[in-house]
């Protein structure tokens, strides 16, 4: 029952989607992935201009076809000054079809946080292709191996990165730790950023990796905690009965700590209990996203499963640059696909690879171990 | 002996304060603020002059801190239609310039786009050589549409340089005021450019407004310096606002809080700032408000803008309070709407049906209103509203505290009176003498500050280099604001590392200095 999926499917993506998806995505971004207001315009932009966006399901795939990840790599301060060129995306589309001499049927989300969600929407609809309703994170990480097609033991592929000059790069790396490095170096050469695509595969290969629905999630969870016909006190409530998510903690921030080690931020926030969890305490830990939640000492949830924080009044998601004293939040947690529980997702992006020092926990027995220390 | 007139236009109120050369107050008045508020500022400046008796050739200086600007955006009225380059070609034209803005605020400002291939990396390095072509083919086109030119180059707050040659460009094509981006802003190319936008369209409205002050100082033959507020709480003078106009935007809390520092002499506090329907939380630091982190709209459209880091609450001193007899749990509601200016008129102090929060207080004895007795209300029904005004004021409190130890609270405003004199999470309450025209007196005060923010590489300078150019370039911004040469003094520096981008840096200078 792992991995958190609600709303209708999606069948089309138009300008008023956009910032539902927005919001949800900056929920299932975990606090980190970027703010997505230039991916949002951008978005909005290329479906004014090319029109609406059609929507595929993971389960409708042919096993045919040729999908292509497209997304953005490099700095996100970058990101929101040297904005894309027009036609880059479609630029890197082109080249991926000349170099792999296939003709790319549909376009997939690499992740689903921030801008890196609302980018190839603009790139299916500047190319008229279809978008696969599903991801290969099913939230925000920050390296590119923390894929679900690297957990399944396929390489990247034909890697290509594309810049606003009009330069590119084709890449072959062995794998995704060599995709990584190379990407890294080649986009900081392009100037910061870079369009980048890599994990082109068929329909048969997406249908076994990807994270199905996070399209139409993203767009329910937005509809959930922006849409009219929900009042502010029941915002939270809805989105953890739809997307089978738990409360974790009521509380406010009491402290806020931040360094920064190699280029990422580090940190920790505590909490004080309200409500229900008055006289408790809760601890967050965050990188670029929130990776680990304690209460009163003992594990609550931990990466690669989500853990969310949440404006206690209007349930708007906030973001690890956001966190500071005083601020009244709900802390909530949900199930990671069963993609990340396995030993090599554990290993790609559990709390060993972040240097948490815990073992992991699926967020459902921590939370039914707590409720019964409660009783 | 010099003095010194501070005038703020709020919504509700116009407040001026008469100060002398040593920052005493003489006095203060207040009056409504009018729909024309050219009004306002001609009644209060009279009412001032005949209270005080002080002769127009006695005032030196006239500052206003006025929220002109911000409703003329609110308002999409008295703006001017702008022209905008982006220097950034071929990047970020997937997204151009005023996409996502409002129609309506569109179709009032917008002249003329178009994005000029040039500007720089972040590590300022060219992007693409500037097309001075097409530059001068822009003005060709934008003359005679545009009444301002707002010029905006990717990573200018790295490298000017592209930047400053089309400025130079445009105004030698076109007789318009320019208004470059790598002075209003820093990353974050959007944002930066809207506040560019918003400020080159403000420079006329200003001017207008300015022209108007001149001539209400003129007919009451006071021959002062005029300076206006600016967001961060300090002045700025004429010229220099006329430059950055949207500089003025937010200056109304800020006021207010630099007033309150200076009534109560506290460097670091809590400002509480409570009028007739909000009350507004700024937070002291080192004697200058807080600013907030966060991106500002402003009329429905996303700036860098820097404001004063503000919480306002629905309680005021005419805030009304309901029972709720079904509801058991909560037996009475504490607005969030007013009597607002009818508060003469409708409380039951004033003989009039509405139980409001000031009722409160004159039955808890904090107000005596001469002439009139205290309202009968009854005993659970008055602590259950004491108990509700003390929880929405600790709770706002908390909030804006800047760690969980208890801090000073100055307390002012026309509402202030309601606020019980002792509140969990403080460590001292203070409610300095003129209080209520805290604002006015804080436009009065005579400090010039001026920020550069500006993104360096490590990989380019040191950063000992970089702070060292930041401090001088702040510096010259300073005097250039209207701050005499001698007394500059840099208050504060702050370097932030740029997420995933190990060499890249942005530093913070802010200075400050005394009028001229």
């Amino acid at each position: 029952m792992t991995a958190v999926r609600a709303g209708n499917p999606l069948h089309t993506i138009t300008e008023s989607d956009i910032d539902f998806i927005a919001i949800g995505a900056a929920v299932l971004g975990t606090g980190g992935g970027g703010d997505p207001h230039v991916g949002a315009l951008q978005a909005k932009r290329a479906i004014r201009e090319f029109g609406e966006v059609e929507v595929i399901s993971v389960e409708a795939l042919p096993d045919g076809g040729f999908i292509a990840p497209v997304g953005m790599i490099g700095a996100p301060s970058v990101a929101i000054e040297k904005i894309q060129a027009e036609g880059e995306l479609a630029a890197a589309i082109d080249l991926l079809e000349a170099s792999t001499g296939q003709s790319v049927t549909a376009i997939m989300p690499t992740e689903i946080g921030g801008g890196n969600s609302l980018v190839p929407i603009s790139a299916a609809a500047e190319r008229g292709l279809p978008i696969v309703d599903g991801d290969s994170m099913g939230r925000a990480f920050p390296e590119a191996p923390m894929v679900t097609f690297h957990l399944a033991g396929y390489a990247p592929g034909r890697g290509i990165l594309v810049d606003s000059h009009g330069n590119s790069a084709v890449i072959q790396p062995k794998d995704g730790m060599w995709a990584e490095r190379l990407a890294r170096v080649i986009s900081f050469e392009m100037g910061g950023n870079a369009t980048m695509i890599d994990y082109a595969y068929p329909g048969k290969v997406v249908k076994e990796c990807a994270i199905p629905g996070t399209l139409s999630t993203a767009r329910r969870i937005g509809e959930i905690l922006l849409g009219n016909d929900i009042r502010d006190e029941d915002r939270v409530a809805t989105l953890l009965n739809e997307l089978s998510g738990f409360h974790l903690f009521s509380g406010k921030i009491t402290a806020v700590e931040r360094a920064i080690q190699g280029g990422f931020t580090r940190g920790q926030a505590t909490l004080d209990g309200l409500d229900k969890d008055r006289d408790s305490t809760f601890e967050l830990q965050f990188q670029n996203e929130m990776l680990l939640g304690t209460r009163n000492g003992q594990l609550a949830a931990v990466t690669p499963d989500l853990i969310t924080v949440l404006d206690q009044v209007t349930g708007q998601p906030i973001t690890t640059e956001m966190l500071r004293y005083g601020a009244r939040v709900v802390v909530v947690g949900f199930p990671s696909h069963e993609y990340w529980r396995t030993e090599m997702g554990l290993a790609t992006a559990g709390p060993g690879y972040f240097n948490y020092d815990v073992d992991y926990t699926p967020v459902e027995k921590l939370v039914a171990v707590q409720e019964r220390v409660k009783l | 002996m010099s003095y010194r007139i501070g005038i703020d236009v709020g919504g509700t109120n116009t407040d001026a304060a008469l100060l002398d050369d040593q920052l005493r107050v003489i006095t203060t008045v207040k009056v409504p603020t009018k729909t024309n508020s050219g009004e306002g500022i001609t009644h209060v400046i009279e009412r001032l002059m005949r209270r005080s008796g002080i002769s127009g050739a006695e005032v030196s200086t006239a500052m206003l801190g006025t929220t002109h600007c911000t409703n003329a955006i609110v308002q999409r009225k008295g703006l001017r239609r702008v022209g905008i380059l982006r220097i950034g070609g071929p990047a970020t034209t997937a997204v151009p310039p005023f996409e996502g803005w409002p129609a309506d605020l569109r179709a009032t400002v917008e002249g003329y786009a178009a994005v000029i291939t040039g500007g720089h990396e972040f590590n300022g390095r060219e992007i693409s050589r500037l097309d001075r072509d097409a530059v001068l083919r822009a003005c060709t086109e934008m003359r005679g549409l545009v009444d301002a030119v707002a010029v905006v180059g990717v990573f200018s707050s790295v490298n000017i340089e592209h930047e400053t040659i089309v400025g130079k460009i445009v105004r030698e094509e076109l007789d318009v005021p320019v208004s470059l981006s790598s002075q209003i802003g820093t990353i974050g190319l959007l944002e930066r450019e809207n506040a560019t936008i918003l400020n080159a369209a403000l420079i006329q409205t200003l001017g207008d407004m300015a022209d108007g002050f001149q001539r209400a100082l003129d007919s009451y033959g006071i021959a002062a310096k005029i300076y206006f507020g600016q967001n961060d709480g300090t002045l700025m003078s004429l010229d220099y606002a006329l430059q950055f106009p949207v500089l003025t935007i937010g200056c109304g809390p800020t006021n207010s809080i630099r007033g309150a520092a200076h009534l109560s002499g506290v460097e670091n506090a809590l400002i509480v700032d409570i009028g007739g329907t909000t009350t507004d939380i700024g937070v002291l630091t080192n004697g200058f408000p807080r600013q907030s982190a966060h991106a500002v709209e402003i009329g429905g459209i996303r700036t860098n803008f820097r404001m004063p880091d503000v919480l306002s609450i629905g309680l005021g001193g005419g805030t009304i309070i309901r029972t709720n007899p079904a509801d058991s749990q909560e037996n009475l509601t504490l607005g969030p709407d007013s009597v607002g200016y009818r508060i003469s008129q409708e409380s039951l102090v004033f003989g009039g049906n509405t139980l409001t929060t000031t009722d409160i207080a004159v039955a808890a004895g904090r107000l005596n209103i001469a002439g009139r007795r205290s309202p009968q209300i009854l005993p659970e029904l008055f602590q259950g509203a004491e108990r509700a005004i003390r929880s929405t004021l600790e709770e706002a409190i908390d909030r804006m505290k800047p760690s969980a130890n208890p801090v000073p609270i100055v307390l002012v405003g026309g509402g202030s009176i309601i606020s019980p004199l002792s509140l969990e999470g403080t460590s001292s309450i203070m409610r300095p003498e003129h209080a209520e025209a805290a604002n006015a007196v804080g436009a009065a005060l005579g400090d010039i500050a001026a920020q550069v923010e500006n993104v360096f590489s490590l990989k380019e300078i040191s950063r000992a280099e970089a702070v060292s150019r930041a401090r001088i370039e702040v510096i010259e911004r300073t005097i250039t604001a209207g701050a005499s040469p001698s007394g500059v003094e840099v208050i504060s520096i702050e370097e932030f590392p740029v997420a995933y981008m190990e060499d890249a840096f942005i530093v913070r200078v802010r200075a400050a200095g005394q009028l001229a």
